[in-house]
């Protein structure tokens, strides 16, 4: 089938190109429905890469959140008109040890493999996941994102010690409020603290225990278990902060992604036993965790509700690119586009 | 009930001295027809897709048909001799396999332009639900001009100037009344089918089309459309 195929060929810049498609039996088609769009978007979207990563990943369909619906499926394992979240990774082969996400040699959608930006996506049967009829479609477009917090949250489990008194999340952004949303299902007899630069973003974390401005936290506090979710240049900072407020023996998992090297004050981390662990992706075990607990949790699927930001249809080339500015733009929630082009 | 019709009837007489009709030339990995049938296999809305192709091609459609599509909704039938007459056969075989019924509808839509969206089927079949007849159109490009005997004489103002495509969609009992209201003369000289409609009164509603919905009628938009299509390269 020919297909076609949305992507970005420079910055700023989608041009669409057809793909003559075959299916195989173990392949099924999706239309795309709702996709939301990743800080990760924007930087191949307004040219905040290297100019040797563009080079070698573009031409490239961007976006890899999405939810579809099911146009065909040769096994009929799926029918027709079902609604799916759509697993970005594509791993090569199977590892008894390493969880899928960290195989090397993966496929990973809108990272040098196209993602979801195009008419119909052709996805073998396991990266595709049924989504409940009642979840908000828009809300539902970021289930990846929401995996990621369940890998970061799970992995955070299977390293912590004993003590779960204090749950301190750095990063008052996307990732930190499903992160904190998370947290509240993971580990619901811990205190929940956030640490964030913005007072409004802050008052967005109204189920949290406490919130603190990183400018002004008081030196006495101490949490027992750290996620660091700030990314770029704040990384350095959020560690280092975690690193001084954080127990003995205490695990910081690391989410946030920094485009170059930071320090790390290694004196403290050894003197207090601690462990940094990174956490990175999904896997579809994540995805099904992701579902289960939206499913279970109504409150947590409200929470998540209030991370939609800018919402809009988009039916032409020029609709998606003002749609991305318009994202840029925004100061809080998770932009998505109701695909119908 | 929703139909599709796949206008397959021409012979390719502008397609230079090609002996098989251009929409059973091969692009990228099938046969063009096949092509533009898979897009309307995927929409699951319609009750049924008539393909229409000349007589002396039918068993090679067929052929191809039962080779790479896998949908039982995909019949094959003879058309006319001209582009209308091709429409109201494929009416005549929904009529007498269906029955006819007020709000049926058909989309027809031309077996040489396999760069059809999903979107655009989607806004035909939602706006025939409440139009009588709609086209599908891109805004002119060139200018157009209107001449006769190596004379111009009118360059219509661009901004109201659009480009036909398909699909062109219809509620069947209103086309076939339309149709049926037409001269022999009249018959004769329409190569637009939208134009059965607009010839009886009815107004015609515009979809936006895509510049890449293109027909294959040459062999040079034959060699434009193969340089368009790419393999899916697994990195």
């Amino acid at each position: 089938m020919l297909n076609q195929v949305y992507r970005l060929v420079s910055t700023r810049q989608f041009e669409s190109q057809t793909i003559d498609e075959n299916l195989t039996s173990n392949e099924i088609i999706v239309r795309p429905t709702y996709l939301s769009i990743c800080k990760a978007d924007q930087r191949y979207f307004s040219g905040n890469r290297s100019q040797a990563v563009l080079n070698k990943k573009l031409p490239m369909a961007l976006i890899h959140e999405a939810i579809g619906t099911v146009v065909y499926d040769p096994q009929n394992k799926f029918s027709a008109g079902e609604t799916v979240a759509m697993i970005p990774n594509t791993p090569s082969h199977q590892s008894p040890i390493v969880k899928e996400n960290y195989l090397t040699n993966n496929h990973f959608r809108s990272s040098g493999y196209d993602g979801f930006m195009q008419e119909y996506v052709f996805l073998r049967h396991d990266r595709v996941i049924k989504i409940p009829q009642d979840f908000e479609p828009n809300m539902a477009a970021f289930t990846e994102m929401i995996s990621v917090g369940v890998q970061a949250l799970t992995n955070l489990k299977e390293t912590m010690d004993a003590d779960q008194d204090i749950i301190g999340i750095w990063g008052d952004g996307n990732l930190g409020y499903i992160i904190a949303s998370l947290a509240k299902s993971f580990f619901p007899e811990s205190k929940l603290i956030i640490f964030g630069r913005h007072q409004y973003k802050l008052d967005y974390f109204s189920f949290a225990d406490e919130t603190y401005l990183v400018s002004d936290i008081p030196p006495e506090l101490k949490v027992s278990h750290a996620l660091e979710c700030t990314g770029g240049s704040g990384s350095q900072i959020a560690v280092d902060q975690i690193i001084n407020h954080i127990r003995p023996m205490g695990t910081i998992m690391l989410l946030g992604v920094s485009e170059n090297p930071i320090e790390i004050n290694t004196r403290l981390v050894l003197e207090r036993g601690l462990t940094l662990r990174g956490s990175s992706r999904s896997s579809r075990e994540d995805f099904e965790g992701a579902i289960n607990i939206l499913a279970k949790d109504c409150k947590t699927r409200e929470r998540l509700c209030n991370l939609i930001g800018e919402t809009q249809k988009v039916s032409s080339i020029k609709e998606v690119v003002s749609f991305f500015e318009k994202d840029s733009t925004s100061s809080w929630g998770k932009g998505v586009m109701r695909w119908e082009i | 009930m929703i139909y599709a019709q796949i206008l397959a009837g021409g012979k390719g007489t502008r397609m230079g001295n090609t002996a098989m009709p251009k929409q059973f030339l091969p692009l990228g990995s099938k046969p063009i027809l096949i092509q533009t049938i898979e897009k309307f296999v995927l929409e699951k809305r319609f009750n049924a897709i008539i393909v229409v192709c000349p007589s002396d091609w039918l068993t090679h459609t067929k052929d191809l048909i039962s080779k790479f599509i896998k949908d039982s909704r995909v019949v094959v039938i003879t058309g006319g001799s001209e582009r209308n007459d091709t429409l109201m056969n494929g009416i005549t075989y929904i009529e007498k396999t269906f029955g006819l019924h007020d709000d049926d509808v058909v989309v027809t839509h031309d077996a040489v332009r396999p760069f059809i969206t999903q979107r655009i089927i989607d806004d035909n079949i939602n706006a025939v639900m409440t139009h009588t007849a709609v086209d599908t159109v891109v805004p002119a490009i060139d200018t157009i001009v209107r001449g006769e005997n190596e004379q111009v004489n009118e360059i219509p103002i661009r901004e109201y100037m659009y480009q036909g495509q398909t699909p062109q969609c219809f509620n069947i009992k209103k086309l076939k009344k339309a149709f049926n209201q037409l001269t022999t003369e009249q018959k004769e000289i329409l190569s637009d089918s939208c134009k059965i409609c607009l010839l009886a009164g009815e107004e015609v509603h515009i979809v936006r089309g895509e510049v890449s919905n293109i027909k294959i009628t040459t062999p040079y938009d034959l060699k434009i459309a193969r340089a368009i299509v790419e393999k899916r390269v697994v990195i």
